[in-house]
């Protein structure tokens, strides 16, 4: 036995972590060498499926959004044309397709774009002067400029009586929906976790819209609001709606695309904040019952900080989701009146339809950007905030 | 294997009964194309996939190659077609799809040219195909790379009790036609007891509202035939969108709104023919397909009332100098009838097949001949008239006859109309063709759609919406590249010079 075996004999461990024992060098055998990358091995299979599956389309996508793509006889021509489909969207003539349509700013435009303008200043400088540190700073600079760019959008848009765009369609549908999704969920939630009679029915019964596909939902709700040959034609005719259509306004559309969104979606939040709910302590409620605390104490300072993690996490998977809406406005109007309904992934789906791959691929990582930053804030501006001061 | 007297005569009687069966269904035809498969990729039937299902298996009867039809939502045919050629991985054979799209296929050296084939093929019967079709529709520079297996175009359609009872004649121009929808809306049509509409076209995005704007713009841009074109200047190719013409089609498209259902604006042709067949529009825009419907069990509301016309064309047209619109001369609109220009609208095109040029060469030959079964008088003359085929007449021979269609359940006099104003569309020489040009589905299904909606749904004005589709449309051409695509809008016009 030489030297380094009688070291290693006495040091197995290191040995096998390969980690060299002795200075002087001598030869390693393949199965040894193949013992000391054994973590690499059997990594490697998993790295090399997320390479293909994962990081390579998305890096091919990202190519094509800064290319103009061609289809002819010798395969794909790709033509590199830098930010254009991007600037295209922003400055160029898909501008009022994508933020809406600009004219002068409103009074009550400029009035929000200060308000906002001073509020965001304040928050950073908040931030810059308690407990600065560079990575907070930047990732909060994003948040904040992204912040007033849709106010600015907005102000420019909606408050100055233009439309707006891919964008702000996409946004309405993520908060307003989600908003009204996470209420009424929540609620059904805390009425299922009582001890009522039904339960089990009611549970299931509220499950079943989210076991539905999308496509059906949105035929099913298309007939539904049909006031002129739907089932509830008659209906309509006798309140006298017979001669109205919600197809036909901008915003009873929208309205209509997000109830039948909430209908699909609600079940999802309730299953998860109802699992929640029962798994607060019940005795800790009765004890505050017996203290003489009202309901709504007993959901403020009890029930709501237990369900809080779950509801924080069920609501950033609906908001990422809700993202991407794309079912509903493509069958109940095909993003119509106009452009009234269009979501951004729409509208990427309609480039992408007529084979302009760049500007389609363009939309999708506007979309992922946006995701991204409005997720990743609320996560740590809101509800780590949250968590931190409870 | 050892040969018994038994296993010999069954061998032999084996034998007798496969000749047999082969001189019945034509032997030399069927060992022709025996183990090769044709693989068809086309919209969702029953409309136009189910009878080239039906068609293929006789085609298999008779010469042992399989058809197999693939079908695909309309919104991915071209993108797959395109797709699937240009990265070679060819497993289609043959796409029925859009005439107008088949240039782009041509332009990247996709499609087989029919030439050689049309010239060996003592079935087709070319001359008996309307002109339009045969020369513009099959053609591209001058080669037939297509075969028509419908042929598309729109035609305004009436309720010949309503108008009738009324007092009123059916349209000629858009006043007439506005006075007759406003003077019929509101009454009942179909005896159910509800006020129905004077006008029905559809509207929604998306969908097909893109084809009816053009059909109405059509016969105030275009007076000097086909070969004009309604949407480029052919040598700058300048849109020529952005002027009075066009605005006026625009605002008679959303005027028409007036007199339909209050949701019209998400209404696509399903819907609109649904209440066609309900019997409760007036007047109607639609492809060749209502007549056979008004024929089916579901069209019984309209069974027997129904009359078709040219679509209503224009005293008033299109001084491409000025962009203003001017009362018709007889050298201004040469083609002009009672001093009003029609331009019957070659909506679509139809649909046609188009052979993969890298398919295997026996795989092409048989696909030919499908596709030339498919069209030839034999067959088609039968299938146009079945309104759930969703083909529309194309063939001389389907019109100049009533026969077929009255074995089809057509009642003479309606047979007769009804083919009387496809043949006045099909003879007009001012047919307006559809956009045949590479990223045709750029410039139309997605700038002109949009716009048209947009307008529609009062986000902006009709001279706003032509400035913005003038923007987009010279910004696909800058894309595609200025000069190819002139060279392709001359050829898909006829113009050769």
């Amino acid at each position: 036995m030489t030297k380094d075996n009688q070291n290693n004999a006495t040091r197995p461990g290191l040995a096998l972590a390969g980690i060299a024992v002795s200075s002087t060098p001598r030869r390693v055998s393949i199965s040894e060498w193949i013992d000391q990358r054994a973590g690499t091995f059997f990594i490697t299979p998993a790295v090399v499926l997320i390479l293909i599956f994962s990081i390579f389309p998305l890096v091919a996508s990202l190519i094509l959004a800064f290319s103009r793509v061609r289809l002819g006889g010798g395969g794909y021509k790709v033509r590199f044309v830098g930010f254009r489909n991007f600037e295209k969207q922003f400055f160029g003539s898909e501008q009022y397709h994508f933020l809406g349509k600009f004219t002068e700013i409103s009074l009550m435009g400029w009035v929000l774009i200060l308000v906002a303008g001073a509020g965001i200043l304040w928050w950073l400088y908040k931030f810059c002067s308690t407990r600065f540190n560079l990575l907070g700073f930047v990732g909060r600079s994003i948040t904040a400029s992204m912040a007033f760019g849709l106010v600015l959008m907005l102000a420019a848009t909606l408050l100055s009586g233009n439309r707006f765009g891919t964008l702000g369609v996409t946004l309405f549908y993520v908060f307003v929906g989600c908003a009204i999704q996470f209420g009424i969920g929540l609620g059904l939630a805390l009425l299922c976790s009582q001890q009522i009679r039904g339960k089990t029915f009611f549970r299931i019964v509220f499950f079943i819209p989210l076991m539905i596909t999308p496509i059906g939902i949105g035929y099913a709700f298309r007939m539904l609001a049909d006031t002129t040959k739907g089932p509830f034609s008659p209906v309509w005719q006798w309140v006298g709606l017979g001669e109205y259509s919600w197809a036909t306004s901008a915003w009873a559309a929208r309205s209509f695309i997000i109830i039948a969104d909430s209908w699909q979606w609600i079940p999802f939040i309730f299953v998860i904040l109802l699992a929640a709910c029962e798994n607060v302590p019940r005795d800790h409620s009765e004890a505050a019952e017996v203290d003489g605390a009202s309901g709504w104490q007993i959901f403020r300072e009890i029930t709501w900080p237990q369900i809080m993690p779950v509801a924080a996490s069920v609501m950033l998977i609906r908001m990422i989701e809700a993202f991407k809406i794309i079912d509903l406005p493509n069958i109940m109007t095909s993003g119509g009146p106009g452009i009234a309904t269009e979501s951004m992934s729409l509208h990427s789906l309609f480039a992408w339809r007529t084979l302009d791959l760049g500007q389609s691929a363009a939309i999708a990582y506007l979309l992922l950007f946006v995701t991204v930053v409005i997720c990743v804030s609320f996560f740590n501006l809101i509800v780590l905030q949250y968590v931190r001061k409870s | 294997m050892k040969i018994t007297k038994n296993t010999f005569s069954r061998a032999l009687l084996g034998a007798a009964t496969g000749l047999a069966g082969m001189f019945a269904l034509g032997a030399p035809a069927q060992a022709q194309y025996e183990g090769i498969t044709v693989n068809i990729l086309t919209r969702p039937g029953p409309v136009i996939a189910q009878r080239l299902v039906e068609r293929g298996k006789e085609f298999t009867a008779a010469t042992g190659a399989k058809i197999k039809v693939n079908e695909l939502p309309f919104a991915e045919l071209f993108q797959k077609t395109l797709t699937d050629w240009a990265t070679g991985t060819n497993s289609i054979d043959v796409a029925v799809i859009a005439s107008g799209w088949g240039v782009e296929l041509v332009d990247g050296g996709l499609l087989e040219n029919l030439d050689a084939y049309v010239a060996k093929d003592t079935k087709i019967n070319m001359a008996d195909i309307a002109p339009y079709f045969r020369e513009y529709n099959q053609k591209i520079a001058g080669s037939t790379y297509l075969i028509t297996i419908d042929g598309d175009f729109q035609m305004l359609y009436y309720r010949t009790d309503v108008l009738e009872k009324a007092g009123l004649k059916p349209p000629t121009n858009w006043a007439e036609y506005m006075a007759i929808a406003k003077a019929t809306n509101g009454t009942d049509m179909n005896g159910d007891g509800t006020p129905d509409y004077g006008s029905c076209i559809f509207k929604k995005r998306n969908a097909q509202s893109f084809f009816a704007v053009q059909s109405i713009a059509a016969g105030f841009v275009q007076t000097k035939g086909t070969g004009e074109g309604i949407y480029f200047d052919a040598d700058t190719m300048k849109p020529k969108i952005n002027n009075e013409a066009w605005i006026e089609a625009f605002n008679i498209y959303k005027a028409t709104g007036k007199y339909g259902p209050p949701d019209e604006l998400n209404h696509d042709i399903g819907d609109t023919r649904a209440l066609i067949t309900g019997g409760r529009c007036a007047l109607m825009i639609d492809w060749g397909d209502i007549g056979p419907l008004s024929i089916d069990k579901d069209g019984a509301a309209i069974k027997g009332k129904i009359g078709a016309i040219i679509m209503p064309g224009s005293d008033r047209v299109l001084d491409t100098a000025t962009g203003k619109l001017v009362s018709c001369t007889a050298e201004i609109c040469p083609h002009a009838i009672d001093g009003i220009n029609y331009a019957p609208f070659a909506a679509f095109g139809g649909w046609s097949g188009m052979i993969n040029a890298k398919s295997d060469a026996k795989v092409k030959q048989a696909a030919y001949d499908f596709l030339s079964y498919m069209n030839q008088a034999a067959q088609s003359n039968v299938d146009v008239t079945m309104g759930w085929t969703g083909y529309n007449p194309y063939r001389n021979s389907q019109l100049d006859s009533t026969d077929n269609w009255v074995k089809a359940g057509f009642s003479k006099a309606f047979a007769e109309n009804y083919l009387g104003a496809i043949k006045d569309s099909l003879n007009s020489p001012n047919m307006a063709s559809d956009i045949a040009i590479p990223g045709a589905s750029q410039y139309t299904s997605v700038v002109l759609d949009r716009e048209v909606a947009r307008f529609l749904a009062d986000e902006i004005t009709a001279a706003e919406a032509v400035a913005n589709i003038e923007a987009g449309w010279e910004e696909i051409t800058e894309d595609f590249g200025r000069e190819s695509q002139s060279k392709m809008y001359k050829l898909s016009l006829g113009i050769t010079n």
